[in-house]
């Protein structure tokens, strides 16, 4: 080795992750050990891996060789700007996520700390490694080790049946998915047989291999990503794991496969074609507008969240698509703007839905309950996490000043410029699109709004909520670093497009930064400030310096009497806590303005009956119109295969001896 | 030139925040007149205002500090929002800060607010105001946006000021797609603003309430900043209406003689707008709430509408 590079310190990086994992397992049972130094120290290589990132996306593309793997198949490792991007996602996020976890394991809860220590940081160390393969067969392990250990991380609470059930669906996704990615590598390594990524940039591909190929990767990372049909695992996994896993899937393994479809589509295929930008379009708003309406109905805090996750996967999918469809048109500067809210919606997403699953964790510890209709009042029992979460609330709904906004932004300034597209109908049909983003983004306000307010807000619902605490010391860190991360990203916009600018160079051909950084760090105006512009500094200045004013003056002028009381509720004498909106009731408007797609159960309670029970089950429709039909053709099929199992020695030897005789008949001519 | 655009911000959060409450008295004088009954004085808002900010607060036992700081967060968004319209000079200082879709998000920020402020106590009415304020919200929002988007693709820009110069200043062009846009933003404003048909600003019927209900617990200086915010809000959804459909007479420069010409033209324009809103919240009854998606469901077509005909029709212009 002649010189020390940038990728071998990523690399190096990565290495610590899986020897911290295996001082975990060493001591399996030393808890002090486990929680107050290794997990600690697991977020110090993050915050050391986002570092190098950084300076990845700045320098050029690096590669390794490792002397690892079958005999002729090394590992080749590269380091260019995309993976520095998605490296850069992965340590930030998991600097705060490692830091909570080490205040959030417990002893006696699912598998043993060293194990889950082994797996966690095994996870993070495969999805480095994904993020730095340069050839299909490095990619493929390290996506295997990244399904594997995030499924028994899924499953560390495997003493339940549900949760073994969770584990078991999402193993399975995954790998149909895994077949998928491998074919599409198949086809694109064509005749060559080098599965380099290297060689297969430098194949060409003829006629239709290249959109099977791309249809093929779509499949494959579909299924990880979560993308329609294929997100039947999401909304189970995500609740069955723990709280830091499922942030950690949520916020930075979804993303693995946006970089490996990124990788796939823009740098490793030549040519795009307008309609796999078309296709990409409508399954992600479809996915989007699926996964906010059940956000919307579901009574599961974490459930809520992960539904919500397929919305904004969805939301990325619309970016990327709409990437796609300029790139194909030849117009390198608005298939730069789409790729940076693409980007930028990953970046944001990684940070504000880990941010809301740790609070649903400390929620949890805190209450041992999941369950909206349980829940209510906490602002007053756990203000930290209840702050925090606002945060991340209010960025999830995409509202200024905070990060969710600018993606949201400039996914709408994009389809804006759609009306300019050299193409007879295109141009009329894709503004129109919009109006569905615009429709999935207040969705998504009325999801937050339900799970916030029934959350934390109102009275508790249930008795014991009054013992609930507040996060531990190291929690509100984890916790204080993500929702800080959602305000930064918010706030100053024109560094993180400035650090984008190098990936859509890469990918597209053109970039924003000189674009941004010409108006001052203040204003945003990604493509002139006469088109379109947007301050969130000065939304956040203006709105902090007036509300202090606004305080004094009124407590300066007036007085500042106040008054505890009973609430008014229009006089009403009886109020108890059961009299609040629960969570069913909360989405009531939405299940009955949505029925035609929810496929719904109910049972009314007779007005005679003297303990009545309201039910209201609202489930997943793709179960019914796809996953059990293939379930029931898949075992009809299998029955008659097993016809041919008949168990008797004669009729097997009868097989054989047919077979011999169909190949001597074949092998004749 | 950055002194007057200054100058010219001021005086238009000024105006904004002394009008507001005006307006809204003109509203319900209006309104009393067209009913046959007598009517309340212009500035009656303003007493109210005024007997609110003396009164002690009376604050639930349950209330939360959310709850609390809730009103000065509404009230500080929606100064905001009414400085960053257009409504006397397309010269302000802030509006480079946001555009017609930051906006949008800046009145989804408080409505945001104000529906978690509903269901902080924990009562019954409280959280049924959030939850139909964010149904209406969802339903209007898009609507909004497809206005604005129409508006947008025709000036090329998603700046208000922009907007309200190309409209205004350029050479006279008839545009179909604004008459459509100009009934779907109506539609809009009047379910945004919680007026009839969609919510009844004066009910006092606790179930057919939707911002009121959110509300109710709040008294004294905490109502009375959400009272002026709300009025704050009509202002400035009146001001987005006027520069859109109606800009003649909004200056781009910003001296205090333009500026002194754009106010009496401003309240021309407002005290009309003010008696056609009067006129529609007498002659229309309210709807049930679940009647409210097709009435905003209406707005959202007629807004693609407005955009599918400027593609087809004006585009080439």
């Amino acid at each position: 080795m002649t010189e020390f590079l940038l990728i071998d310190w990523v690399l190096f990086s990565a290495l610590a992750w899986l020897s911290i994992g295996l001082v975990g397992v060493a001591f399996p049972r030393n808890f002090t050990l486990i929680s107050r130094i290794l997990f600690p120290l697991g977020a110090v290589v993050a915050l050391v891996l986002a570092l190098l990132a950084l300076s990845g996306l700045l320098a050029g593309p690096q590669v390794r060789i490792l002397p690892l793997g079958l005999p002729d198949l090394p590992f080749h490792l590269r380091l260019d700007a995309l993976s520095a991007f998605f490296l850069l996602l992965l340590g930030a996020t998991a600097a705060g996520i490692s830091i909570y976890a080490a205040g959030y394991i417990r002893k006696g809860e699912g598998t043993a700390p060293g194990l889950q220590c082994l797996l966690y940081h095994v996870f993070l160390a495969s999805m480095a490694f994904v993020m730095l393969a340069d050839d299909g067969y490095a990619f493929m392990v390290a996506w295997e080790s990244m399904a594997l250990s995030s499924f028994f991380l899924v499953t560390s609470e495997h003493r339940h049946a549900e949760i073994r059930r969770a584990g078991y669906l999402y193993l399975l996704v995954a790998h149909i998915g895994a077949v998928g990615i491998l074919l599409s590598f198949g086809v694109m390594a064509g005749s060559t047989g080098d599965y380099t990524f290297d060689a297969m940039r430098d194949f060409f591909h003829e006629g239709i291999w290249p959109t099977v190929a791309f249809l093929l990767a779509l499949f494959g990372f579909g299924a990880k990503a979560g993308l329609l049909p294929l997100h039947v695992w999401l909304p189970e996994a995500h609740p069955a794991a723990p709280s830091p896993v499922s942030a950690m899937m949520s916020g930075v393994m979804l993303k693995t496969a946006i970089y490996g479809l990124l990788r796939v589509s823009f740098d490793l295929l030549h040519a795009q074609l307008w309609w796999w930008g078309i296709l990409l379009l409508v399954l992600g708003l479809a996915t989007a507008l699926f996964g906010v309406i059940f956000a919307t109905v579901q009574t599961d805090m974490k459930r809520l969240l992960a539904y919500s996750s397929i919305e904004n996967i969805g939301l990325i999918f619309v970016g990327f698509g709409l990437t796609l469809v300029f790139k194909s048109f030849l117009l390198p500067n608005l298939a730069a703007l789409a790729l940076t809210a693409t980007l930028y919606h990953c970046l944001n997403h990684a940070f504000f839905k880990s941010l809301l699953f740790l609070s649903t964790g400390s929620v949890l510890h805190a209450t041992h309950e999941r369950n909206l209709g349980k829940l209510g009042g906490l602002i007053h029992r756990m203000p930290w996490v209840a702050w925090l979460a606002l945060v991340g609330v209010l960025a999830s709904a995409g509202l200024p000043p905070l990060n969710g906004f600018i993606s949201e932004w400039l996914l709408l300034q994009s389809f804006l410029f759609t009306s300019g597209l050299p193409h007879g109908y295109l141009n009329m049909l894709l503004p129109v699109f919009a109006a569905a983003v615009a429709l999935i983004a207040a969705l998504a306000g009325f999801a937050m709004v339900k799970f916030f307010g029934i959350v934390f807000l109102g009275q508790p619902r249930e008795e014991n909520l009054a013992h609930a605490r507040d996060a531990g010391r190291l929690e509100r860190i984890g916790l204080l670093w993500l929702a800080a991360g959602c305000v930064l990203l918010g706030v100053f916009p024109n560094v993180v497009i400035a650090l984008l600018d190098p990936v859509t160079r890469l990918l597209v051909g053109s970039g924003l930064r000189a674009a941004a950084s010409s108006h001052g760090w203040w204003l945003l105006a990604p493509i002139s400030e006469d088109r379109a512009s947007y301050s969130p500094a000065i939304f956040l200045g203006t709105i902090a310096l007036l509300m202090p004013l606004v305080y004094w003056a009124v407590n300066r002028y007036y007085h500042g009497r106040l008054k505890r009381v009973p609430a008014w509720d229009c006089g009403f004498p009886l109020q108890t806590s059961r009299m609040q909106d629960t969570a069913e009731g909360f989405g009531q408007p939405i299940r009955r303005i949505f029925s035609p797609f929810l496929r719904r159960t109910r049972e009314h309670p007779s007005p005679f009956d003297a303990k009545p029970r309201y039910r209201s089950i609202v489930e997943d429709p793709f179960w019914y119109w796809l996953y059990l039909p293939i379930a029931r053709i898949v075992e009809h099929g299998t029955r008659l295969i097993a016809f041919l199992q008949q168990g008797r020695i004669a009729i097997y030897l009868l097989y054989s001896f047919v077979t011999l005789l169909t190949l001597l008949v074949l092998t004749r001519g | 030139m950055n002194f007057y655009a200054f100058f010219a911000q001021l005086v238009a959060l000024a105006v904004a925040l002394v009008m507001a409450p005006i307006l809204n008295g003109w509203v319900n004088q209006c309104r009393a007149w067209l009913q046959n009954r007598s009517a309340p004085p212009l500035l009656q808002t303003y007493y109210t205002l005024s007997k609110l900010f003396h009164k002690d607060v009376l604050l639930a036992h349950n209330a939360s500090s959310l709850f609390r700081s809730a009103p000065y967060i509404i009230f500080s968004c929606m100064a905001l929002a009414s400085a960053i319209v257009p409504s006397l000079s397309t010269n302000l200082i802030y509006s480079p800060a946001a555009d017609a879709i930051a906006l949008v998000g800046l009145f989804a920020l408080a409505r945001v607010f104000i529906a978690l402020a509903g269901m902080d106590v924990g009562t019954s009415f409280g959280s049924l105001g959030s939850r139909r304020e964010m149904l209406i919200g969802f339903l209007a929002e898009p609507a909004l946006l497809m206005v604005f988007f129409t508006a947008s693709l025709i000036s090329r820009s998603t700046s208000l000021s922009t907007i309200v110069e190309t409209l205004a200043h350029r050479e006279f062009v008839i545009y179909p797609s604004l008459a459509f846009a100009g009934v779907a933003f109506s539609m809009v404003s009047l379910a945004e603003n919680a007026r009839v048909p969609i919510d009844n600003p004066t009910t006092h019927l606790e179930l057919t309430m939707v911002h009121e209900a959110m509300i109710l617990e709040y008294s004294g200086r905490h109502l009375a900043l959400i009272e002026w915010a709300a009025c704050l809000k009509l202002f400035a959804y009146s001001c987005i209406g006027l520069a859109l459909f109606f800009p003649f007479g909004i200056p781009e420069a910003a001296d205090p003689v333009s500026l002194a010409i754009a106010g009496a033209i401003l309240m021309l324009k407002l005290a009309v707008g003010g008696f056609l809103l009067a006129l529609v919240e007498t002659i229309s009854a309210k709807m049930r709430i679940f009647r409210a998606p097709e009435f905003l469901g209406t707005a959202f077509l007629l807004a693609v509408l407005a955009m599918l005909v400027h593609l087809l029709l004006e585009a080439g212009q």
